[in-house]
């Protein structure tokens, strides 16, 4: 039912871990639907690019869909500015993944809402 | 790799045997068994020897069993054959007072099999029956005072499973039975007799199904559960129980359920049952009570925060289930199945629904402690090889997704305070 680059990511997910004193960090998902994911970032300032993720990683609690995601996130959000990071959707990391089973497209895609509500902490703190 | 079956509560793989038996009812021996013909009497008489068997496993008269596709089609027959003849006595016996009918009650428990639960509801739904669900305990047993007091004058059916499918949990199937036994004898012989069934699909590999020892007017099964085919079920009928059928068509199954009979599957249930009081079959029941409990007292022992979901003691000899804290249960499936490990959980991921095992909900549990569930059922091909595989692939599994969770869900709960 999983794509191999879902289950390439699931088994050995990228950036897992904690980043101690983040520069932002976001909670989504809900225990009651079984997901529950946490993205931490640092950011750097880039004389020419402006701010920057520098680092990101992940904390993730639920299904295999959830943790690929997660993984393939911090992936995509590496490197990037926070306002291309911002544009990242569901449906890249979605499509990053070759696909997502339908049902998961909705629950366990929570990777971007994750990405986004790290870089609005961040924001917030500033 | 070295594929290990412990879903076994899924299916159960066609015993060589019950197999032999049914391959001859495909190609040779094909008569439909309503024909007249030598070839139709040959497909009847298998038909006949099945019933038999069936019948003499539950302590039951031949004419008693009906046979049908499986436990789902056989529960779904209870719940509407039951209120259907209700409304058709009715309607027959007093027309005068049809338009204002008293819908009829039925009690079941709220950690039924699907098929019995949603039945339920569609009745409910439809205004045909109000129904009364009751919950278990922690443990994942129901009191039997407890559908004593939901016992109401209108009540028609009670519908309690022998044994629960996902923690394996033993319901007092005979003690319930005595109690409306008690309650039936009381009535005055003008009432609507109250009726009892009980799904026993889960029970009948390693519990006593006789059905005057159980007290049971009714009793579902599937043979696919049993080292039969699947497709194929039975459903016991006590002697004048009140009961219409659902499917229309031929007058198959003394008009109780239309559709040519499955033969083969039909035989293949005969065969099944009939091997499960054998001594061979008895010895493997303790063999895998013994590593059962091997696999319980190990994972307890060896992997932290686990809990077992339901009763240790009231239980089938075959079911294990945990939680495991901080995991969940679809990625848990996952990383077993890549280790040739199949297993199942409650988790809401595994089933295509949005919420975890309304079963382990029903014992009071949390949502998360739900979808970090594993079921794992023995077989008679279960050896301790594989338990060993298991526990020390588990073990490993769960380090490393409760690594990848690190404290995700106390900092969710921290967050919302």
């Amino acid at each position: 039912m999983y794509s191999k680059k879902v289950l390439e990511h699931f088994t050995r997910p990228h950036n897992q871990g904690v980043i101690k004193k983040a520069d932002g960090v976001g909670i989504v998902g809900n225990p009651t639907c079984g997901d529950l994911m946490k993205i931490y970032i640092r950011v750097k300032k880039d004389k020419t690019k402006g701010e920057v993720i520098n680092d990101i990683k992940f904390e993730t609690l639920g299904c295999a869909s959830a943790i690929a995601t997660s993984s393939m996130i911090t992936d995509l959000a590496k490197g990037r500015t926070l306002h291309e990071a911002m544009k990242i959707s569901r449906d890249d990391v979605a499509d990053a993944l070759e696909g997502l089973p339908p049902i998961k497209m909705h629950c366990s895609n929570l990777a971007a809402d994750g990405l986004h509500a790290a870089i609005k902490d961040y924001k917030n703190k500033k | 790799m070295k594929q290990i079956y412990l879903d076994h509560g899924a299916t159960t793989p066609v015993d060589k045997k019950v197999l032999a038996s049914m391959l001859p009812y495909f190609s040779e021996k094909y008569g439909n068994a309503m024909s007249l013909h030598e070839f139709g009497n040959e497909a009847n008489k298998a038909l006949e020897k099945a019933r038999k068997s069936a019948a003499d496993f539950f302590g039951a008269d031949k004419e008693e069993i009906i046979f049908t596709s499986g436990a789902t089609e056989s529960n779904n027959l209870v719940v509407k054959g039951v209120l259907r003849a209700y409304y058709d006595n009715i309607r027959s016996n007093l027309p005068k007072i049809s338009s204002n009918l008293r819908v009829p009650h039925i009690i079941t428990t709220a950690f039924e099999h699907h098929c019995v639960l949603d039945a339920c509801k569609a009745a409910q739904k439809e205004n045909l029956a109000e129904v009364t669900f009751i919950k278990p305990n922690k443990e994942g047993i129901i009191f039997t005072e407890d559908v004593k007091k939901a016992i109401k004058p209108n009540t028609i059916l009670v519908s309690v499973m022998y044994v629960n499918n996902e923690i394996g949990t033993v319901q007092p199937i005979a003690e319930i039975g005595k109690l409306i036994k008690n309650y039936n004898s009381k009535l005055p012989i003008t009432n609507y007799k109250l009726l009892f069934h009980t799904d026993a699909t889960q029970a009948i590999n390693y519990f006593n199904c006789n059905v005057n020892k159980l007290g049971v007017d009714l009793l579902s099964m599937s043979a696919h559960k049993i080292y039969g085919p699947k497709g194929v079920g039975a459903l016991y009928i006590r002697k004048g129980t009140a009961i219409k059928q659902v499917m229309d068509g031929g007058g198959q199954e003394g008009g109780k359920r239309a559709g040519t009979h499955n033969v083969p599957g039909i035989v293949g249930l005969g065969t099944a049952i009939s091997m499960i009081n054998d001594q061979g079959t008895k010895n493997k029941k303790n063999e895998i009570l013994k590593l059962r409990n091997y696999l319980i007292d190990k994972i307890l022992k060896e992997i932290p925060k686990t809990r077992l979901n339901g009763s240790k003691i009231k239980r089938s000899p075959n079911n294990a289930n945990f939680s495991f804290q901080n995991v969940e249960g679809e990625s848990l499936l996952i990383m077993l199945d890549a280790e040739g490990i199949a297993a199942s959980t409650g988790s809401a991921c595994s089933s295509g629904s949005l919420s975890p095992s309304h079963v382990l909900l029903s014992l009071g549990m949390k949502a998360e402690e739900a979808h970090g569930s594993l079921r794992l059922t023995l077989g008679k091909n279960t050896t301790k090889k594989e338990i060993e595989y298991t526990i020390s692939k588990l073990k490993n599994i769960i380090e490393k997704l409760r690594k990848v969770s690190g404290n995700v869900l106390g900092d969710y709960y921290q967050a919302k305070k």
